[in-house]
């Protein structure tokens, strides 16, 4: 078979499986989200935590118990990372500087999982799993509860409660994550990955040099790593690695993984509304990009332009030869378009417009499908704003599933979409502008500016893969990229609840023959027309000093 | 009776026991199900495909290794060992084939260094094993992403034949025919890339009588 076909049937083979998960995946969500009975274990952990569940919350109690939670959850991985030497499986790694552990727990917390340490030499096993793997869980758990409340703001009326968001957070976790975990965890380690406590493991290799074989509660975390959309590897290499990704299938499982949940979420939005087609018109544009960006790196790094990608004859720099290069570019479109950042493959070796897609596919706001739950906000976000656009058009208030658009909720969807741009290049430019932090960079001239666009790009858009050429274990660069990855993830979060809050106080009004019907090709044109236009507008200059400047070359 | 704590406590006191229970069903609950149940079920995977030569072990199958020369001075950091032409060679490493440094070059695709390291290294890997610099295939000259990649294209298998056939006078058809029993296609015949694993096939080149 031709590497071509194989390509094009692993990504038909990925579309039919998540296809297949659709519908009854999207309809367990919106039953847990919306379901007024709770499970036995569930009732003793409310008691145990101290929670009345029957009682909802206005938006800023939700909001407060959404930061409250994650700011006791970045205190406590700083202490556990902080203190690892001084507890089991430690490992005897080294003690990691204070901004690094700031770092790491902030990035871990905020769903980003940035890692400027390296997994095998910087974290025992008790921090991996009990510390890391945790807020994989519980952040994505948090992205998702985020969303219910903006759903829930279209489907409530004249109301001021949103949703409870310690119930919301412990379905999500025990009926939706943790099932599907301990199950696609069994899977990946009959096919190689690895589970166990070992240390390293001494041996003599065939040529008669020594050897350590590093141990570790592997596939538990990539699993979770995965359908969490968090990205931060047990091993510095990530999904390359083989103890991570052991061959083809896992490959595409893990792809699998990190797409599952942000494209099931649209059915659960529709079921919720009580309208599946808005579902079918949001996966549309979701997955229209998906399908354009997969095609395009593929595309681009089969093309393989650049000096030395011509010079090797393929683009193979980074990439495993157990994958190739369409799975490679697969999962680089895959895990760039959610916010997962997990490579499998390295980014900054890929061609410049192979490289430069990665890039902008972050910059789309993480919507293609994005994050668990946050690719959904973002996207409805974005949903607003083009219907707002087109009754523009013709003079009249827009409304959207029966709610008003008027000032105060389009002030809340502004505020959202200026939030990470803002972050991004102000970031990029101090850093640019810094000549210690310009020094960092392991290439010059554009595609040096690409890795610094690439390194803020990543953190306030809570993906967390890197370009990976620059020293970002720096005082500057921990404490710069850890205040991009906390304005960028709960900023946003402010104004969906504030919007979700706003929306759920109104009265519905009735759809009139004036009204936008948002579940037709022309609405999915136009959201993907908007899409295209506001990051275009945004970006455009930071993307033609780097990856366009570098391409054209 | 006390003054009930104000809210903003209250609230982070529930965050954490919320958190605290978690970190018991996610983080200690669940990892330690897993590796029971793998432990059980999947004890040589779980454990790191372990392979073992003669009763010893000598790696594990998942990942690389190097197969150089004895360097003339160990303790000489700037010395780079030669490959050992008994051996088949693997691909290149950023990280030297050491698991505790996986990863990749990060060279990007124009750069000047990578350019310049890639011709050199099709120059030598063409002399090294008497073929035409032309043919050498893309995964010889380049890094790998993991730093620890075990395999290699077929083509780069086929090419190092005859070189490993003279080194152990061996017949090149039963190292060609060792290199087609290590040859493994695409997952389910369509899933990643057919590669040749290089850790098991220099084991069987070790075994043979």
């Amino acid at each position: 078979m031709s590497s071509t076909l194989a390509g094009w049937l692993q990504a038909v083979a990925l579309v039919g499986a998540l296809a297949l998960c659709y519908r009854p995946l999207g309809d367990h969500i919106a039953k847990l989200l919306t379901s007024a009975s709770h499970l036995r274990v569930e009732r003793g952990l409310y008691k145990v935590v101290g929670v009345d569940a029957d009682a909802d919350q206005r938006w800023p109690v939700y909001l407060r118990s959404v930061l409250a939670f994650s700011a006791v959850s970045v205190l406590f991985l700083y202490g556990l990372i902080r203190l690892q030497n001084h507890l089991l499986l430690g490992l005897g790694v080294p003690e990691m500087p204070a901004h690094q552990a700031w770092n790491t727990a902030i990035s871990f917390t905020t769903n980003t999982n940035w890692q400027s340490y390296s997994g095998e030499a910087a974290m025992g096993h008790l921090v991996q799993m009990a510390g890391l793997a945790v807020q994989n869980f519980v952040s994505a758990a948090v992205g998702i509860a985020v969303v219910a409340t903006l759903i829930r703001g279209f489907t409530r009326n004249r109301t001021d409660r949103v949703g409870n968001f310690w119930v919301d957070l412990t379905r999500i976790v025990l009926r939706l994550l943790l099932p599907l975990s301990i199950v696609f965890a069994l899977v990946l380690v009959a096919s190689g990955t690895i589970q166990n406590f070992h240390g390293f493991h001494e041996l003599t290799t065939l040529a008669g040099d020594p050897q350590s074989i590093p141990g570790g509660p592997v596939a538990s975390q990539e699993v979770i790593k995965e359908l969490g959309t968090n990205g931060g590897g047990f091993y510095n290499a990530n999904s390359a690695h083989p103890f991570e990704n052991p061959n083809g299938f896992t490959n595409l499982l893990e792809i699998f993984l990190l797409l599952l949940i942000p494209f099931a979420l649209p059915r659960a939005f529709g079921k919720m509304v009580g309208d599946h087609r808005q579902g079918y018109a949001i996966v549309a544009v979701m997955g229209l990009f998906w399908v354009a960006s997969a095609a395009l790196i593929t595309f681009f790094e089969a093309q393989h332009a650049g000096t030395a990608a011509q010079a090797a004859g393929a683009a193979m720099e980074g990439k495993e030869q157990r994958f190739g290069i369409a799975a490679s570019s697969l999962f680089a479109a895959s895990t760039t378009l959610t916010s997962t950042g997990a490579v499998n493959s390295f980014h900054d070796s890929y061609s410049p417009f192979g490289g430069g897609l990665t890039i902008f596919n972050m910059m789309l706001g993480e919507i293609a499908p994005g994050g668990t739950g946050s690719g959904l906000y973002g996207m409805l976000i974005l949903a607003i704003v083009a219907v707002f656009v087109a009754g523009l058009m013709v003079g009249r208030t827009p409304e959207y599933l029966g709610k008003k658009l008027g000032g105060r909720e389009m002030k809340f969807a502004s505020l959202y979409i200026l939030t990470t741009p803002t972050i991004v290049l102000v970031g990029t430019g101090i850093a640019m502008g810094l000549p210690g932090e310009r020094a960092g960079m392991l290439n010059s001239g554009a595609h040096g500016f690409s890795e610094v666009l690439y390194a803020f790009t990543s953190a306030a858009n809570n993906n967390g893969s890197a370009f990976g050429g620059i020293t970002v274990n720096t005082d500057w660069y921990d404490t710069a990229l850890g205040l991009a990855m906390v304005f960028g993830r709960f900023l946003p979060m402010v104004f969906v609840l504030a919007l979700a809050g706003a929306l759920a106080r109104q009265q519905p009004v009735p759809a009139t023959p004036g009204t936008l019907p948002t579940h037709k090709p022309l609405f999915v044109g136009l959201l993907s027309g908007v899409i295209l236009i506001v990051v275009g507008l945004t970006y455009f200059p930071a993307l033609a000093l780097g990856p366009i400047a570098e391409g054209l070359h | 009776m006390s003054k009930p704590l104000p809210n903003a406590v209250r609230n982070h006191l529930t965050a954490l026991r919320m958190l605290l229970v978690m970190t018991v069903i996610l983080g200690l609950a669940y990892p330690l199900l897993v590796t029971g149940l793998s432990q059980v079920a999947f004890a040589g995977k779980a454990n790191g495909s372990v392979v073992t030569s003669d009763g010893k072990e000598v790696g594990s199958s998942l990942i690389g290794q190097n197969f150089n020369l004895p360097k003339k001075n160990p303790d000489d950091a700037e010395e780079t060992a030669l490959p050992d032409p008994k051996w088949f060679q693997p691909r290149f490493s950023a990280g030297g084939y050491d698991p505790n440094a996986s990863g990749a070059s990060n060279l990007g695709p124009n750069s000047e260094d990578l350019t310049k390291t890639v011709t050199e290294r099709r120059a030598a890997i063409a002399e090294f094993n008497g073929v035409a610099p032309a043919s050498v295939p893309a995964d010889a000259v380049t890094a790998s992403g993991s730093g620890l990649d075990p395999d290699i294209s077929v083509a780069y298998a086929e090419q190092q034949v005859n070189r490993v056939a003279k080194e152990r006078k061996l017949p090149a058809d039963q190292v060609a025919k060792l290199v087609e029993q290590h040859t493994t296609g695409r997952t389910l015949g369509f899933l990643g890339n057919e590669h040749v694993n290089v850790v098991e096939l220099n084991k069987a080149l070790s075994e043979l009588k």
